[in-house]
């Protein structure tokens, strides 16, 4: 891939990653525990709702081929869209919701910091408002991993199973390829095997204190980055999509 | 599921600095923490604060309505405690 390529392909992935986990967490509004975790979630979600916009936003003036933010959303296909697996894997109870959660957005805090300080002036800005709504988000999930894990039998029982479950899916976070090698080179971009270090004694840490066993790296998932889902991700899809697809450039 | 509510939490919050906190609402939380983050979520999505206060409610002592007339009326015809003789200089908005 040329140079330029490699920018937008690494732009449309941070925004992928960031409308998926958008969608994931738009499908529970209503289903939260209490009213003010639902809001919090909402509110969660229209902030990757907001950077997914200013992510797709930089890389149709990357492309500069006339798509807009809804055009990169709404009128791609499921293996041109490049997000982690992880945050595509149906929600299935509060407890894994906050495992993904957790899992991610330490991550994810992580790689904003390090594109804050990376050379890409349009990149480094949208970390910048970024990673203080993520700081955010992982004290709340942080929080609720330890009151689940140091919780009752029952909860502790269920935290370690999701923490188990979704455990697979990690090790895409850290497996860079071609386009995270440009970016890291061409711009100081986030190195991800640092990265991995750091992510692994932040999450050590935090497990240790919900007293739940970190899980041995096993067999890991991966594709997502490439564009091979799992077979979940064409519902997410259809019912994000079909809206825009039934009625193009419908307004309210 | 458990049936027993969460305790309640009063959220004090301070719009900029140099006010105080003002009450703003209450809310339900598990826990201190949980409760910062519900006050956060709940009353300052609208950039309404730059500090935050909670404190459960139960811990608050509150006076009796029924001895209000006690309580309060007594100041009302003492019009040399306020400070109404004073000019308030221009350009002072909170005092």
């Amino acid at each position: 891939m040329k140079s330029d390529d490699l920018l937008l392909a690494y732009v449309t992935r941070l925004g992928d990653n960031a409308l998926v986990l958008a969608q994931r967490k738009i499908e529970t509004v209503t289903l939260g525990p209490e009213l003010e975790e639902e809001l919090a979630n909402a509110n969660f979600a229209l902030d990757y709702l907001g950077q997914a916009r200013l992510f797709y936003t930089l890389a149709g003036e990357l492309e500069n081929a006339g798509r807009d933010e809804d055009d990169f959303a709404f009128l791609r296909s499921d293996h041109e869209f490049r997000n982690l697996l992880l945050l595509e894997q149906p929600n299935g109870h509060f407890g894994d919701m906050i495992a993904r959660d957790f899992l991610f957005e330490s991550f994810y805090v992580l790689q904003l910091e390090a594109l804050e300080r990376c050379r890409h002036a349009g990149v480094a800005a949208i970390a910048a408002r970024a990673v203080k709504e993520v700081r955010y988000h992982l004290r709340h999930v942080g929080r609720w991993l330890v009151r689940l894990g140091d919780g009752t039998a029952q909860s502790h029982e269920r935290a370690q199973r999701s923490i188990d479950d979704l455990w697979r899916f990690t090790g895409e976070l850290f497996a860079a390829d071609e386009i995270d090698r440009a970016f890291a080179k061409g711009f100081d971009g986030p190195d991800l095997e640092a990265l991995r270090v750091q992510w692994q004694q932040a999450v050590a840490a935090v497990l240790a204190e919900a007293t739940l066993k970190q899980p041995e790296d096993g067999w890991m998932a991966s594709g997502g980055k490439q564009g091979r889902h799992s077979e979940h991700f064409g519902y997410l899809l259809a019912e994000m999509q079909h809206l825009h697809r039934s009625h193009p450039g419908a307004t309210w | 599921m458990s049936k027993r509510e969460w305790p309640l939490y009063e959220v004090f919050i301070r719009s900029k600095a140099g006010l105080s906190h003002r009450h703003a609402g209450s809310i339900h939380a598990a826990d201190d923490q949980m409760a910062l983050d519900h006050a956060r979520d709940t009353y300052t999505r609208r950039s309404e604060g730059v500090s935050l206060w909670v404190v459960r409610s139960s811990a608050i002592v509150a006076s009796d309505p029924a001895e209000s007339a006690a309580f309060f009326e007594p100041a009302k015809d003492k019009i040399y405690r306020h400070p109404t003789f004073y000019e308030i200089p221009d350009g002072v908005d909170n005092l």
